[in-house]
C-alpha cells in the first residue's frame, strides 16, 4: 500500500536566513514552511493554486507555496509576509498603508494580497490601478471588495488617522496590526507541532446507506491512534441551531442524507496522514436514490428526510396585512414574476479549522467560530459532559459570513482529544469545507405586486419555496425572516407573504449574509422595476413614493416613530440615477454591441433575532495598575467587532480607544455577547459595552465623588479625575482585587426590545432596522452575453456610522458578495466543489464604489448605530438585474446571470 | 518513492525508463489533481535540466523548452505572430500560475480549455519528444494531444520542448477568451487568430484555432480557407466553417451558447489581429 519515502535535506534562503529541512517526495513548500520551519504566517486556502493566499516570493517572484515542490526551493530564495515585514522598509510602509484603509478584514488573504503586492511594488514605484489588478488578480478575498487593497497599494490617501477613536471615527483597526505582519493565527494556526491529526470520511453520495468492516482491526493494522463513529458519542449524537429543530448528526448513522455528510473519523500521526489513502477505510457503501430538488421533496411518495416533517416541509413562514388579493383586483397596474437561485457558498477564504486538547482533565477546543458559547451548548449535548468540563477558545476567524455560526470540527476536535487524550488537531480541505458546510438556500419565489395609476402599492402577493437541504441549520431563521423583509422597505397595505423550507439530500442550507432577504429582494426589487416602467414612472420615484417613513406601519404593523432612513437612502441617490442614466443613453445612441443600463434596488434588514430574546453581556473592570480592560466576547470575524465595540466603550467610559486592554472571546472569561450574526454586533453587543462603559464611569465617578463630566485619566496604579474644581486622585493599590484582578468591575447586558409575531406574522420583530440602496452602472455585451458592473453608488443608513471606513469596508464586502451571487456564483454538490468551479469576484470584477453614509439615528442604538452586515449585499443583485434590463430589456429571474444566461436571453428577445 | 531533479536529459530519460513516475515543472496541474494516499513511484522534476528553460530561435524554427514559463514568454522578445501567444500567457491563471506554469505543461496536461493550445496552433507548432528507448520524435501539436487529457505521450518519455517555424515577419496575431470573471478563469471558450495582410488589407494567410469547444482544441480550415483574399471587416463566419466544433453544456455554459459565441469571437479575433 504505501510506498517508502525517500526524504531529503534541502537548504534554501528563507527570509534572507539560511534554512534547512527534510522534505519528503512531492511535499509541497506551503507544507514545509508551515510545519516543518513554522512559518504559518503562509496561509493555505485551498491547495490547487485558486486562491493565493500562500503566496510567498521564490526567488523575487510570487508563486503559490501550494503548488511548489519544497524540492524545488533548493538553493534558492523563499520570502514570506513575516520575513519581508521584519526586513523591507517596502513592506512597513505597505502593512501602515493596509491598516489605514482598512484593506485588511478578517486577514487570511492579507499575507498573500502583502506578499504579491512587494513583488509589483519593488519594480514599481507609482503603479497604476491596472497595474495592481493584474499583480493581485490571483489572490482571493471575500471580506473587502477589493477597492480598499487597491487603494492601499496604490498609497492614496489614508482614510483612519489618529485619535481618541471616539465614536463616529475611522480609526485603524484595533487588532489590524498582526493581520498585517504576518502573526495572526487562525483556525490551522495555533496547533503545537506533532499533533495528532483527525481526518473525516464522508459519503460520496447525496444518499447512501454504508456498513463498516471490522474498524478495530484496521486500527490495528494501520496503527492509527482511534477512529471515531457514532458509537463515540457519548452525548446525543445530534446538533444543531435552533433548538426545536436539530436533527443533524454529528456522524451518520446507517444512512447519509447528503453528500459530504460525516460517517467516521480516523486520527493518526501526520506520518500517517501523508500517506492515508482514505479508499482504504474500511466502509462499503450503497448508493440510494435521492432528491435532489424541492419539487420532487414534496411530490407523493417522495422519501422523507425526517420524522414529522411530513411532505419534507421543514417549517414555513407567514405575514398578512391587509386583503393583498383585493388589493390587486384593484390595482390599475400589475406585474408577476417568478424567479429562481441556486446554491451559494460562503467563500470564505480560510476553511475550518481548529486544535483540541485535555487540559486538567477539561476539554479544550481552539477553532475559528462566529458563535463560542454556541458551540459550547453543542459540544455539552454530544460529549454528554457537564458544561463546566468545556472549554472554547476561538482563534481568528478567516472570514465566516454565516457559516460558522453552525459547528463544523469542534466535535471531532472533542471527541478525539477525549478518546485519545491527546492534542489533537484538524483543517479542511477546501473541498471537504465545500461539500459539508452550510449553504446559502436555493429559493424559487413567485410573486405578484399591483399598483394604482398614481405608483401607490395596493397588493403583494408572495410565495416562496427555500431549499434547506438535509438538515435544518438556520431554515427556520430564513423561513421566519422572509416574509417579513419580502415587502423591502415600503408601505404596503394589502400584503401576503408566505414561505417554505423544504429538506432535500442537498448540503444543509444556513445563514449567509441576509438569510434569505437577498433572494426575496431579487423578486421583489426586479418586479417593482417592472411596474414602475409598465406604470410609466421612474424607478427611483416610485421607490421613494412607497417609500416606508416614520410612524408609518410596516408589513408586520410595527410602527417606527423614528429612523427610518430609506427615504434618505433614496433620495441620496438621486443625482447619480439622473447623471448616469443621461449617460447611459447618450453612450447607447453611438454602441451596438456594447450597451450600458443604470440600475437600482433598496433593501432593508431587521437587526438581531426575529422576536426572540437575543442578548449579549459586556464586562469591563480596571486593573490595579490602573489599566481598563474589556472583555469583549462578540466574535470579530473580520467585519471590525473588536474595534468599534471598543469604540463604544471608550466613549461611554470617556477614554481614548486605544489606551483600553481588550480580551477576547474564550469562554471561560468574557461572558456571553451572543453569536456573530444577523447584523447585531454593533447594535447590541454594541449597546451591552456602552452600558458597561457607563457603568463602570457612574461608579468611579461615585466613589471618587466627581462631577458627572469630570475627565478620566487611568495609569500608574491610580485614576485621575478632572473637573472644574481640579485634580482628583483614585489611588487604585488600596482596593481589594477580585479573582479577575479587578479593583474596579461592571457587566452590563443588553436585550433587544422586541414583541412575538401573531398567526398573521404582526407583532415587533426587531427593535431596529437597517436601510439600503445601492445605484450599480453596468456595460453588458449583447454578443457574448457578459456584464461588467463599472461602478457602484451605495447609500446606506447606519443611523451612526461608529467607524465609517469599517463601514465603507462592509460596504464594499458586501457589493462584492451580492456581485457574485447576481452573476457568477453557483454552489452545484459534485461538480464545483473547489474555486476554479466555483467561481467568486477577483480584484478585476469589483469596479469603483461610492459610498453614501446615511445617519438617521435610532433611538435603540449605541449612540444612534444600526446594524449593517447583512444590508450590504441584499440590494446589489437586484440593481445588476434591473441594469441588466435598462442596457438590453432583458429580464433575467434566475440568479446567477452568467454569461451563458444572459446572452441566450438576449437571442430569446431578438427572435 | 522519491523526487528526483536531473540536470541533463540522458539522465531524465533514464530516471523516466525505470518506471511509473510522474513529470513535474510548475506542479500547476500536478498537485490540484493529486488524489490523498495515491503518490507516484517518482516525482522527475525537468526544471533543473540544462537547456530547458531557454527560448531559443534559428533561422526557421523558435524552440520553447520544456521548462519555460508563461512569464518567460512575456518577457520574451518574438516577432508579432507571437503575440496571441503572449497574450495568453498573461489570461493563464494569475502571475502566481505564470511564473510557475510552462507551456509545454499545458499542452502534456491536455484540458480541452487548455489556454495554451489555441495559440500554438495557430503558430503551427510542433511537440518535441524523447525517449531512451526510442530517442526523439516531432510530433504536430495537434496529433500530440487525443482526447479531453489524453496525449501520445508514452510512460518512459518527456516533452523537451515545442517548436515553432519562424512565421512571416509580417504575420500578426491576436487571442480572445472568454470567462465568467477577470483573472483565475477557466475559459468558457478562446480564440487565437494569426494572420497575414496585404498591402491592399487582403488575408492572403490565416490561421484559427478555438479551444474549450471540442475534446481538444482545433483549427477550422474551412474558415480560414475562405477568409482568404477578403479584407478583415469583410470576413463572414457562416455556421458551416464551425462544424467541427462539439461545444458541451457545462458550469461554464450551455454548447448552444459556445456556438454562438464563438462566431463573435472569431469575429473579433480576425479583427483584432488585422489591427496590428
Amino acid at each position: 500500500m504505501n510506498k517508502p519515502f525517500f526524504s531529503q535535506q534541502i537548504a534554501f534562503e528563507l527570509n534572507t536566513q539560511p534554512a534547512r529541512a527534510d522534505a519528503t517526495p512531492g511535499q509541497r513548500l506551503s507544507e514545509l514552511l508551515r510545519e516543518n520551519l513554522g512559518a504559518r504566517d503562509v496561509k493555505i486556502g485551498c491547495d490547487a493554486g485558486d486562491c493565493g493566499a500562500c503566496t510567498v516570493l521564490l526567488d523575487g517572484q510570487p508563486v503559490c507555496a501550494c503548488l511548489t515542490a519544497a524540492h524545488q526551493v533548493e538553493g534558492r530564495s523563499v520570502e514570506t509576509l513575516a520575513g519581508l515585514y521584519r526586513a523591507e522598509e517596502k513592506a512597513k510602509r505597505l502593512a501602515d498603508s493596509f491598516q489605514n484603509h482598512g484593506a485588511a478584514q478578517c486577514g487570511i488573504c492579507t499575507p498573500g494580497m502583502m506578499v504579491s503586492a512587494i513583488a509589483l511594488l519593488r519594480n514599481n514605484d507609482a503603479p497604476t490601478e491596472d497595474e495592481v489588478k493584474d499583480a493581485l488578480g490571483g489572490v482571493l478575498c471575500r471580506c473587502t471588495g477589493y477597492r480598499k487593497i487597491i487603494d492601499a497599494v496604490v498609497g492614496a490617501p489614508a482614510i483612519a488617522h489618529d485619535g481618541d477613536g471616539s465614536v463616529g471615527t475611522s480609526i485603524r483597526r484595533l487588532d489590524g496590526q498582526c493581520k498585517v505582519d504576518g502573526t495572526e493565527a487562525f483556525g490551522d494556526d495555533v496547533a503545537p507541532v506533532g499533533c495528532l491529526e483527525i481526518f473525516v470520511i464522508r459519503s460520496p453520495f447525496a444518499r447512501a446507506s454504508f456498513t463498516f468492516e471490522n474498524l478495530a482491526s484496521f486500527a490495528d493494522a494501520t496503527g492509527v491512534e482511534a477512529v471515531l463513529t457514532a458509537d463515540d458519542i457519548a452525548g446525543r449524537n445530534i446538533f444543531g441551531v435552533i433548538p426545536q429543530f436539530m436533527d443533524q448528526p454529528v456522524f451518520a448513522e446507517a444512512e447519509t442524507r447528503f453528500r459530504g455528510e460525516a460517517v467516521a473519523a480516523v486520527v493518526a500521526t501526520s506520518e500517517f496522514m501523508s500517506t492515508f489513502d482514505p479508499r482504504s477505510f474500511p466502509v462499503t457503501w450503497t448508493e440510494m436514490p435521492a432528491t435532489q430538488n424541492i419539487h420532487d421533496a414534496q411530490k407523493d411518495g417522495a422519501v422523507q428526510l425526517h420524522h414529522g416533517r411530513d411532505g419534507n416541509v421543514m417549517c414555513g413562514g407567514f405575514v398578512t396585512c391587509g386583503d393583498a388579493q383585493a388589493g390587486l383586483s384593484a390595482a390599475s397596474k400589475t406585474v408577476e414574476g417568478h424567479f429562481k437561485s441556486g446554491f451559494v457558498e460562503h467563500g470564505y477564504i480560510e476553511p475550518e479549522a481548529g486544535f483540541a486538547q485535555i487540559v486538567n482533565g477539561r476539554v479544550e477546543v481552539h477553532a475559528c467560530t462566529q458563535a463560542p458559547v454556541m458551540d459550547l451548548d453543542s459540544l455539552q449535548i454530544i460529549l454528554g459532559l457537564d458544561r463546566s468540563q468545556i472549554r472554547i477558545v476561538p482563534t481568528a476567524v478567516g472570514g465566516g459570513f454565516g457559516s460558522k455560526l453552525d459547528i463544523s470540527v469542534q466535535p471531532y476536535l472533542a471527541l478525539a482529544a477525549l478518546k485519545t487524550g491527546k492534542p489533537v488537531r484538524i483543517c479542511y480541505s477546501r473541498t471537504e469545507s465545500m461539500q459539508s458546510s452550510t449553504k446559502r438556500h436555493p429559493s424559487d419565489i413567485r410573486l405578484k405586486i399591483g399598483a394604482d395609476a398614481e405608483g401607490r402599492i395596493t397588493g403583494f402577493d408572495f410565495y416562496g419555496e427555500f431549499d434547506t437541504g438535509a438538515y435544518a441549520s438556520w431554515g427556520p431563521t430564513v423561513a421566519n425572516r422572509v416574509p417579513v423583509h419580502a415587502s423591502g422597505p415600503y408601505a404596503i397595505s394589502n400584503y401576503r407573504a408566505e414561505s417554505k423550507g423544504i429538506h432535500t439530500h442537498n448540503p444543509p442550507a444556513g445563514a449567509f449574509r441576509g438569510f434569505g432577504v437577498p433572494q426575496s429582494a431579487i423578486a421583489q426589487e426586479s418586479l417593482f422595476d417592472d411596474l414602475a416602467r409598465k406604470l410609466g414612472i421612474d424607478p427611483l420615484e416610485f421607490r421613494i413614493i412607497n417609500a416606508l417613513e416614520d410612524g408609518v406601519p410596516t408589513v408586520c404593523g410595527q410602527v417606527f416613530d423614528q429612523g427610518v432612513g430609506i427615504t434618505a437612502c433614496l433620495k441620496a441617490l438621486r443625482p447619480a440615477w439622473q447623471s448616469e442614466t443621461a449617460a447611459a443613453k447618450a453612450f447607447n445612441e453611438t454602441s451596438t454591441t456594447i450597451k450600458r443600463g443604470v440600475g437600482i434596488a433598496a433593501g432593508w434588514y431587521g437587526c438581531g433575532n426575529t422576536s426572540l430574546p437575543n442578548p449579549s453581556t459586556i464586562k469591563s473592570g480596571v486593573r490595579p495598575d490602573g489599566r481598563v480592560v474589556l472583555y469583549q466576547g462578540a466574535m470579530d470575524i473580520g467585519q471590525g467587532a473588536n474595534t468599534v465595540i471598543t469604540q463604544i466603550f471608550a466613549t461611554a467610559l470617556g477614554v481614548p480607544a486605544d489606551s483600553i486592554s481588550r480580551i477576547g472571546a474564550d469562554t471561560d472569561v468574557t461572558p456571553d455577547a451572543g453569536k456573530t450574526s444577523a447584523s447585531r454586533q454593533t447594535y447590541v453587543s454594541g449597546n451591552a459595552a456602552r452600558l458597561s462603559g457607563e457603568a463602570l464611569r457612574r461608579l468611579i465617578l461615585e466613589r471618587m465623588n466627581v462631577a458627572r463630566d469630570a475627565e478620566l485619566t487611568f495609569g500608574d496604579g491610580e485614576i485621575v479625575a478632572t473637573d472644574a474644581e481640579g485634580e482628583h486622585r483614585f489611588d487604585l493599590s488600596k482596593l481589594a482585587c477580585d479573582d479577575e484582578r479587578l479593583v474596579l468591575r461592571a457587566e452590563e447586558t443588553y436585550d433587544p426590545p422586541t414583541r412575538p409575531l401573531d398567526e398573521n406574522g404582526q407583532g415587533a420583530p426587531y427593535a431596529q432596522f437597517g436601510y439600503a440602496a445601492h445605484l450599480v452602472v453596468v456595460d453588458v455585451d449583447t454578443a457574448m452575453g457578459t456584464v461588467k458592473p463599472t461602478k457602484f453608488v451605495a447609500a446606506h443608513d447606519v443611523g451612526r456610522a461608529i467607524n465609517p471606513m469599517m463601514v465603507e469596508g462592509q460596504v464594499h464586502g458586501g457589493i462584492a458578495q451580492g456581485l457574485g451571487m447576481a452573476l457568477m456564483e453557483e454552489y452545484v454538490p459534485g461538480r464545483t466543489e473547489n474555486l476554479h468551479d466555483y467561481l467568486i469576484p477577483t480584484i478585476g470584477d469589483i469596479p469603483p464604489i461610492e459610498t453614501i453614509i446615511i445617519e438617521e439615528p435610532d433611538a435603540h442604538g449605541p449612540y444612534g448605530a444600526k446594524g449593517l452586515g447583512e444590508h450590504v449585499l441584499i440590494p446589489t443583485a437586484p440593481a445588476i438585474l434591473n441594469a441588466i434590463n435598462a442596457a438590453t430589456g432583458v429580464r433575467i429571474t434566475r440568479v446567477p446571470a452568467t454569461p451563458s444566461l444572459v446572452r441566450t436571453e438576449i437571442r430569446k428577445a431578438q427572435r | 518513492m522519491s523526487y528526483i531533479s536531473p540536470t541533463k536529459i540522458d539522465e531524465a530519460l533514464e530516471v523516466l525508463s525505470r518506471g511509473s513516475g510522474k513529470i513535474i515543472a510548475g506542479g500547476t496541474d500536478v498537485y490540484p489533481s493529486a488524489q490523498l494516499g495515491q503518490h507516484p513511484d517518482f516525482y522527475m522534476d525537468v526544471t533543473r535540466i540544462d537547456g530547458l528553460k531557454r527560448i531559443s530561435v534559428s533561422k526557421d524554427i523558435v524552440h520553447f523548452g520544456s521548462a519555460v514559463t508563461w512569464t518567460d514568454i512575456i518577457n520574451a522578445d518574438l516577432g508579432s505572430a507571437f503575440d496571441a501567444l503572449k497574450a495568453t500567457a498573461r489570461e493563464v491563471g494569475s502571475v502566481q500560475i505564470q511564473n510557475a506554469a510552462t507551456l509545454a505543461g499545458n499542452v502534456c496536461n491536455a484540458s480541452p480549455a487548455a489556454d495554451g493550445v489555441p495559440p500554438l496552433l495557430a503558430l503551427d507548432a510542433s511537440v518535441e519528444l524523447a525517449s531512451r528507448a526510442q530517442g526523439s520524435r516531432l510530433l504536430p501539436l495537434a496529433e500530440f494531444i487525443t482526447g479531453v487529457r489524453s496525449t501520445v505521450l508514452r510512460r518512459d518519455e518527456m516533452v523537451v520542448g515545442l517548436q515553432v517555424p519562424v512565421p512571416p515577419s509580417t504575420m500578426t496575431s491576436a487571442f480572445e477568451k472568454l470567462g465568467s470573471r477577470r483573472y483565475l478563469v477557466i475559459s468558457i471558450c478562446m480564440t487565437a487568430v494569426n494572420l497575414v495582410l496585404d498591402q491592399d488589407n487582403r488575408i492572403t494567410d490565416a490561421r484559427i484555432a478555438v479551444g474549450a469547444c471540442s475534446a481538444v482544441a482545433q483549427r477550422l480550415p474551412a474558415l480560414e480557407a475562405s477568409v482568404i483574399g477578403q479584407r478583415p471587416a469583410d470576413v463572414e463566419i457562416k455556421p458551416e466553417f464551425l462544424a467541427p466544433l462539439t461545444p458541451i453544456n457545462d458550469v461554464r455554459g450551455a454548447a448552444a451558447y459556445r456556438y454562438d459565441v464563438v462566431q463573435e469571437q472569431c469575429r473579433r479575433a480576425i479583427m483584432q489581429a488585422a489591427s496590428r
